[in-house]
């Protein structure tokens, strides 16, 4: 582990693994439910919490919810009024963006290159950005573990459980305040512009090989860990950019799971 | 007089500014089957989803027995590729039962061997009775069945009605169904209400099936076929008949067509 990986790199390294720990559970609902492009969409937004939490000297955690939040309500508000879902997410999400990136650089020019919110930069996580990251993972996997089976109830059938008593805009609230707060975290492991893949990847990798909902939520932890580890590892050796390595070492995983045959 | 377990007074139901349903009245009792028919966009569904609180109504009134226990099928699941479930695991989800009560509700459905088998694997038979299972596990006093024969062979639906006749003497719940089918469904029925935005009639199957109004909805050539054809038939062609001539029963007739293509799917 020391040779792999040097003591430099520990808070960078747990800070990940966390990440990849709840990203996999919390990925799987992303892609059963189909809102890849919706936590895109929420991805680009948090950049807009940053450049609000720059202009206002904000914690950024609140400021990113805050904006995450935002969008996903004017989302609710204007699905399906005139424009296709696709492109209402589009422009919300390129818009949030872009205004981000304006905001940045007018109201904190000093701030420098942005590149490290688009793509992360775990090198540069701290003890105190860990313990942030570790209390969200751990906030997160606990409220998934406490709502699985409502949440799962939800995802199958939004009526059907609405019938059986189910509170599903209770339950799709938790799940957006959940995706708001892992993303919020995972801005400086592998930037706005990455954490869908850090989602949708592991999950996707972990259909190949699952039976069941839970063993698929598990597995895509895994996988999540493996990536992180493996990304961080190659990173470091080839002095790659660490964001970018994560996910290409993601993308090699689920290259991989093609071999193996679907599983029912 | 059985017990009242659901009742419709004068419900309308708008969305986005459209009228779905006019005024629509009717009540559903303990252990009785009252069945609606009525061509696509009658607003079938909406009124089950106002039966089961999912829409308010926009005039009128919804009432249910007081903490009454519903048993819901909905019409379709459209269940993700990606989401892995096993028939266990689905049934699972309906709130706090036991895999003995699993197995038990499985069994009662006629499909015990399932429990294990993923549900993307299942036929469109299976999927039905599966679907039933779910809303059984409920315990319920009134079960509520969106198109229950759906994609499911004509001999199969025979048997799922006769299937949902016994649950209904065995639980003694009312069941509350839309079905596209006009002859199947006549006798495993106590009650039809002939949909289309408004109640265009009601009462016992026999009595509907010659009531102008519902003639007028599903074209008097298919009545006639109902009363030739005692058992079912695949191909009730409206097109042979001379009826059809006069255009307003054609286009009720082709409505009719519509609605049977879309049942065989």
């Amino acid at each position: 582990m020391t040779e792999l990986f040097p003591a430099f790199l520990l808070p960078a390294l747990l800070a990940g693994l966390a990440l990849a720990a709840v990203a996999g559970p919390l990925g799987c609902f992303v892609v059963w439910r189909r809102m890849a492009y919706f936590g895109e969409t929420l991805a680009h937004a948090a950049l807009l919490g940053v450049a609000l939490s720059l202009s206002f000297a904000l914690a950024p955690l609140p400021a990113v919810l805050f904006v995450c939040l935002a969008v996903a309500l004017i989302l609710v508000v204007l699905q399906g009024r005139f424009l296709a879902d696709d492109t209402l997410l589009g422009i919300l999400a390129q818009g949030s963006l872009a205004l981000g990136l304006v905001i940045i650089a007018l109201a904190a020019p000093g701030s420098g290159d942005p590149t490290a919110w688009l793509f992360g930069e775990i090198l540069a996580v701290t003890r105190v950005d860990l313990g942030g990251i570790a209390a969200v993972a751990a906030l997160v996997l606990t409220a998934l573990a406490a709502l699985w089976r409502p949440l799962l109830a939800v995802t199958v059938h939004e009526e059907l459980a609405a019938v059986e008593g189910r509170p599903v805009k209770a339950l799709r609230l938790a799940l957006v305040l959940m995706l708001a707060l892992v993303i919020a975290v995972a801005m400086k492991v592998v930037g706005v512009l990455l954490i869908t893949a850090l989602l949708t990847i592991p999950a996707a990798v972990a259909r190949r090989l699952s039976r069941t909902p839970k063993g698929m939520a598990l597995a895509a932890s895994a996988v999540g860990i493996l990536a992180v580890a493996g990304g961080l590892a190659a990173s470091l050796r080839l002095d790659s950019p660490s964001g970018p390595s994560i996910v290409v070492a993601a993308l090699g995983l689920f290259l991989l799971s093609l071999l193996v045959p679907q599983r029912a | 007089m059985s017990t009242p377990l659901l009742r419709l007074e004068q419900a309308s139901l708008s969305l986005s500014g459209r009228l779905i349903l006019d005024a629509v009245s009717l009540q559903v009792e303990a252990g009785r089957i009252t069945t609606l028919i009525g061509p696509n966009g009658a607003g079938k569904t909406s009124l089950v989803k106002l039966a089961l609180g999912l829409h308010r109504p926009t005039a009128g009134t919804v009432w249910r027995k007081p903490s009454l226990r519903i048993g819901y099928m909905p019409q379709k699941l459209q269940l993700d590729a990606t989401l892995p479930l096993s028939v266990g695991d689905f049934l699972d989800l309906a709130g706090s039962v036991s895999p003995a009560q699993i197995a038990a509700s499985l069994a009662e459905t006629g499909v015990p061997e399932l429990a294990k088998a993923p549900l993307h694997s299942l036929s469109g038979g299976e999927l039905q009775r599966v679907l039933l299972a779910r809303a059984l596990l409920r315990e319920p006093e009134l079960l509520v069945l969106d198109e229950p024969v759906q994609g499911v062979d004509v001999l199969g639906q025979t048997e799922l009605y006769r299937l949902i006749g016994e649950l209904r003497n065995r639980h003694a719940c009312g069941v509350l169904m839309i079905s596209h089918d006009l002859h199947l469904v006549m006798a495993a029925t106590d009650e039809v209400v002939c949909l289309d935005r408004h109640v265009c009639c009601h009462g016992h199957p026999d009595a509907v099936s010659q009531h102008p109004a519902y003639l007028e909805l599903f074209g008097r050539s298919v009545a006639d076929g109902l009363a030739v054809f005692t058992h079912h038939h695949d191909h009730v062609h409206d097109c042979a008949e001379p009826s059809h001539h006069h255009g307003h029963g054609h286009e009720h007739g082709h409505t009719h067509e519509q609605a049977r293509e879309h049942h065989h799917d």
